[in-house]
C-alpha cells in the first residue's frame, strides 16, 4: 500500500492555532507533536511519555496577548496586501517593489514593504536602502525610508554584515516577523505590502495569524509561465483557500522575451499548459495581467532604481501600470487615482 | 541505516529560490547516469517539490516496505548502453493530489527530513543527490544536523551551490556560502546558472539577467566555480513535453554541431517520446556543459573519499 500523508488534514488546525509564546521546553519536540503552542498541548495521544507533557499542559492557552497589540499598532493603516508564491524566483520581491513605486509615485500616498522574507532577503538591496540601519525610539522601531512616502522594514536592517547567513528555525523567524508587527513605528500607511518567502511555511502562517484581526486584503499571487512554477503555486492557492485569504489576483511574470536585436519574441519559460491565464481560470481567480520579460526591470533592481522612473517607455512598464490599474480596483481603489500619468 | 551503502552524498543549495536548483540537480542526475554511475535524487523542498515534474513521473507512488520507504526509479541500469540506474524520492510522490498545499512549520519538516534520510531503502548508490528548498532555515538546518551525524566523512563530498547571475540573486547565495562555512559543510562550486540566452532566431546572446556574478563571487569566497549554463528553452520543452531538443542547423556548442540529433526521429519523422529522459537529454545542448561539470564534482567527491 501507497503510503500518504494523513496529516495533510492537519492543516485545518494549523491554522486555528494562534501563535502564542512557546513554553520552555526541556527535549526537543517529538515527531508527531501537536505543537507546544496548539490547543492539544501537553493532552493529545503522542504527548504520553514526552518529557514536556507537564510543561506543554501547563501552558496558557487561548488568544495571543499580542495581537490586540499588532491590531492596534496598524490601525492606521488602510490596505494590507500579501504578495505570495509558492515558487521561489518567479519576481515577488520585484513585484513587490514595482508595486510599491507605483503606488508611491503619488506624493499623497504613503506605502511601506514589510520584508518577511527572512532567510534571503531581497527588498532592502531592490529598493536602494541596503545599508541602512533599524534606530529604536521610545514610539518603537523607525523603518528605513527608500523615498519621502516608502518605508521599508526589513531582516537586513540588523545585519551586521552584509553577507552574514541567517541561520534560523521557525519559531525565531515568527518571533522576528511578530515584532515587524508590533514593534515598528508604520504611522498612517496606505498601503502595507507584505513580501514573503516561497512555500507554505511559518513565515505564511504567521503572518496570517498575526493580521488576520486587522484585517488582510488579500494577496496577489505572482508566476512565472511554466508548468514546474505553476504546480507550486497551486498549493499556495490551496493554502490561501484553507487559510481564508482572499485572492486579489494573479499575475504572470516573465512571460515572453523580446529580442533586442531582431524583435523575436521567445517563450523562455513556456507555458506548455497555458501559463498563468488557464491557472486562474482554472481556480477561478482574477487574472491580473502578463508581464514580459525584460532584462532591464532586473538591472533597475540590482542598482536599487525604480524601472518606473528609468524605463517609463518600455512594454513592460505599460504592462506593469495595467496590472497595477487592474490590482487597485481588486482593492476597491480607483485606478486612475493612485497613477500619476 | 539507509545512508550506510551510498558512496558519496551531494547538496544542490542556493540562498535563493528559482534559480534551477531542481533543473540543476535533474542534469546532474543525468549527467551521472550517463557516466555510468547509479543516482539516487532526495528531493527535501517540502513546499514545493519540483523533481518529480522535472523527472516526468508526477504520478507515482512511494511504496511501503517493512521499516521503510522504496524510491521511484526513474531507469534501471542498463549495460548495453552503459547507462547507470536513477532513483528518486521526494514529497510529491505522497501527496494524494498534486495541488495540495503542504502547510507545516519547522518542527513537522524537521522530522520529515529525517525521515527521508533514515528511512528510505536507497541500496547501493555511487551518488545521492540532494536537492533543497531556498534559504538557510528548517530544512537546511536539519539536513547538516543529520548528515554531519549519520553520515561517515568520506560520504559527504559537499555542496554545489547555484546562483544566476544577477546582484539581488548573489545576495542570497552569499548567506548559503556562509551558512555552508559556519555549518562546516565543503562546497564543491558554484554554478552560474540562466546566463545569458541566445535568441532562436538570430543568435544573438542576451544576458537576461546579467552575467559574470556567479564567478565573481565564487572568486569572493574562494571557492571553485564550475561554470555557466545558458538559458537553453529546449530543455523545458524536454522536462515538460518530452520532446527532444531540436536547434537550427548550424547551431554549435564548444565546437560541435548539434543540429543533428543523435537519437534517430521514428518512420514518420516524429520525435520517439518514449525513450528514456536520460537518452534524449543527449541531444540537449546543455548536456555537454554538464558533462563537463559533473566530471568536476566526481573528482571532488571521489578527492573527500580518498581523503
Amino acid at each position: 500500500m501507497a503510503p500518504s500523508l494523513e496529516e495533510l488534514e492537519a492543516v485545518q488546525d494549523v491554522l486555528a492555532n494562534p501563535l502564542k509564546q512557546k513554553p520552555q521546553l526541556v527535549a526537543p519536540e517529538p515527531e508527531h507533536c501537536p505543537g507546544p503552542e496548539s490547543e492539544q498541548a501537553g493532552v493529545a495521544d503522542s504527548c504520553a511519555g514526552c518529557p514536556n507533557q507537564k510543561i506543554c499542559a501547563a501552558a496558557p492557552k487561548g488568544p495571543d496577548p499580542d495581537i490586540p497589540v499588532i491590531t492596534a499598532r496598524l490601525a492606521g493603516v488602510r490596505h494590507k496586501i500579501l504578495i505570495l508564491s509558492g515558487k521561489g524566483g518567479v519576481g515577488k520581491s520585484t513585484f513587490t517593489c514595482l508595486l510599491a513605486h507605483a503606488f508611491a509615485t503619488n506624493p499623497d500616498t504613503t506605502v511601506g514593504v514589510m520584508d518577511t522574507d527572512i532567510c534571503g532577503p531581497s527588498i532592502p538591496k531592490m529598493l536602494g536602502v541596503e545599508s541602512e540601519t533599524i534606530h529604536v525610539s521610545s514610539a518603537g522601531w523607525s523603518p528605513a525610508w527608500a523615498m519621502d512616502n516608502l518605508a521599508v522594514m526589513s531582516i537586513q536592517f540588523m545585519l551586521p554584515n552584509r553577507d552574514d547567513a541567517i541561520i534560523w528555525r521557525g519559531p525565531k523567524k515568527n518571533g522576528l516577523i511578530k515584532q515587524f508587527l508590533k514593534d515598528v513605528e508604520w504611522g498612517d500607511l496606505d498601503f502595507l505590502l507584505v513580501d514573503t518567502p516561497p512555500g507554505t511555511s511559518d513565515e505564511h502562517l504567521s503572518v496570517n495569524t498575526f493580521l488576520k484581526e486587522s484585517g488582510i486584503d488579500g494577496a496577489v499571487m505572482v508566476t512565472t509561465p511554466q508548468e514546474v512554477s505553476l504546480l507550486d503555486v497551486r498549493k499556495e492557492i490551496d493554502f490561501c483557500r484553507k487559510a481564508g485569504i482572499r485572492i486579489l489576483g494573479l499575475v504572470e511574470n516573465m512571460s515572453a522575451f523580446v529580442c533586442p536585436k531582431c524583435k523575436h519574441a521567445s517563450e523562455i519559460f513556456r507555458a506548455t499548459t497555458g501559463g498563468g491565464r488557464a491557472l486562474a481560470q482554472e481556480t477561478g481567480i482574477h487574472f491580473l495581467g502578463s508581464v514580459p520579460l525584460d532584462p532591464r526591470i532586473g538591472m533597475a533592481c540590482d542598482y536599487g532604481e525604480s524601472f518606473f522612473d528609468s524605463f517609463p517607455d518600455s512594454p513592460a512598464c505599460a504592462a506593469l501600470k495595467g496590472v497595477v490599474r487592474e490590482l487597485a480596483v481588486q482593492v476597491g481603489l480607483d485606478g486612475k487615482d493612485i497613477m500619476l500619468e | 541505516m539507509s545512508l550506510s551503502k551510498i558512496k558519496h552524498i551531494v547538496l544542490v543549495l542556493s540562498g535563493k529560490g528559482g534559480v534551477g536548483k531542481s533543473s540543476v540537480t535533474t542534469q546532474l542526475a543525468l549527467s551521472l547516469s550517463l557516466a555510468g554511475h547509479s543516482v539516487g535524487v532526495l528531493d527535501v523542498d517540502l513546499t514545493g517539490p519540483s523533481i518529480p515534474r522535472m523527472f516526468g513521473i508526477e504520478d507515482a507512488k512511494v511504496t511501503q516496505a517493512p521499516g521503510g520507504w522504496l524510491p521511484i526509479t526513474v531507469h534501471d541500469a542498463d549495460q548495453t548502453t552503459g547507462i547507470g540506474s536513477l532513483r528518486v524520492m521526494s514529497l510529491g510522490f505522497l501527496l494524494p493530489r498534486r495541488g495540495d498545499a503542504v502547510v507545516w512549520r519547522g518542527p513537522k519538516k524537521t522530522a520529515m527530513v529525517r525521515q527521508f534520510l533514515s528511512d528510505v531503502f536507497w541500496d547501493e548508490l555511487d551518488f545521492l543527490l540532494i536537492d533543497t528548498p531556498p534559504g538557510t532555515s528548517d530544512e537546511h538546518i536539519s539536513l547538516a544536523e543529520t548528515l554531519l551525524q549519520k553520515a561517515r566523512q568520506d560520504q559527504l563530498a559537499g555542496a554545489v551551490v547555484v546562483t544566476t547571475p544577477q546582484a539581488v540573486a548573489t545576495a542570497d547565495v552569499r548567506k548559503e556560502l556562509n551558512f555552508c562555512t559556519k555549518t562546516g559543510i565543503k562546497v564543491i562550486g558554484v554554478i552560474e546558472n540562466m546566463s545569458g540566452f541566445i535568441c532562436p532566431n538570430c543568435s544573438e546572446c542576451t544576458n537576461i539577467f546579467m552575467s559574470g556574478g556567479g564567478e565573481v563571487m565564487a572568486n569572493d569566497f574562494g571557492v571553485r566555480f564550475l561554470g555557466r549554463v545558458p538559458i537553453d528553452p529546449q530543455f523545458l520543452v524536454l522536462i515538460e513535453t518530452g520532446e527532444t531538443p531540436r536547434y537550427p542547423e548550424g547551431t554549435e556548442v564548444n565546437g560541435q554541431d548539434i543540429s543533428t540529433p543523435a537519437q534517430e526521429p521514428d518512420a514518420d519523422g516524429t520525435v520517439k517520446k518514449t525513450a528514456l529522459l536520460v537518452y534524449k537529454y543527449q541531444d540537449c545542448s546543455l548536456a555537454s556543459i554538464f558533462k563537463s561539470m559533473t566530471a568536476e564534482v566526481i573528482s571532488a567527491a571521489q578527492q573527500t573519499s580518498s581523503g
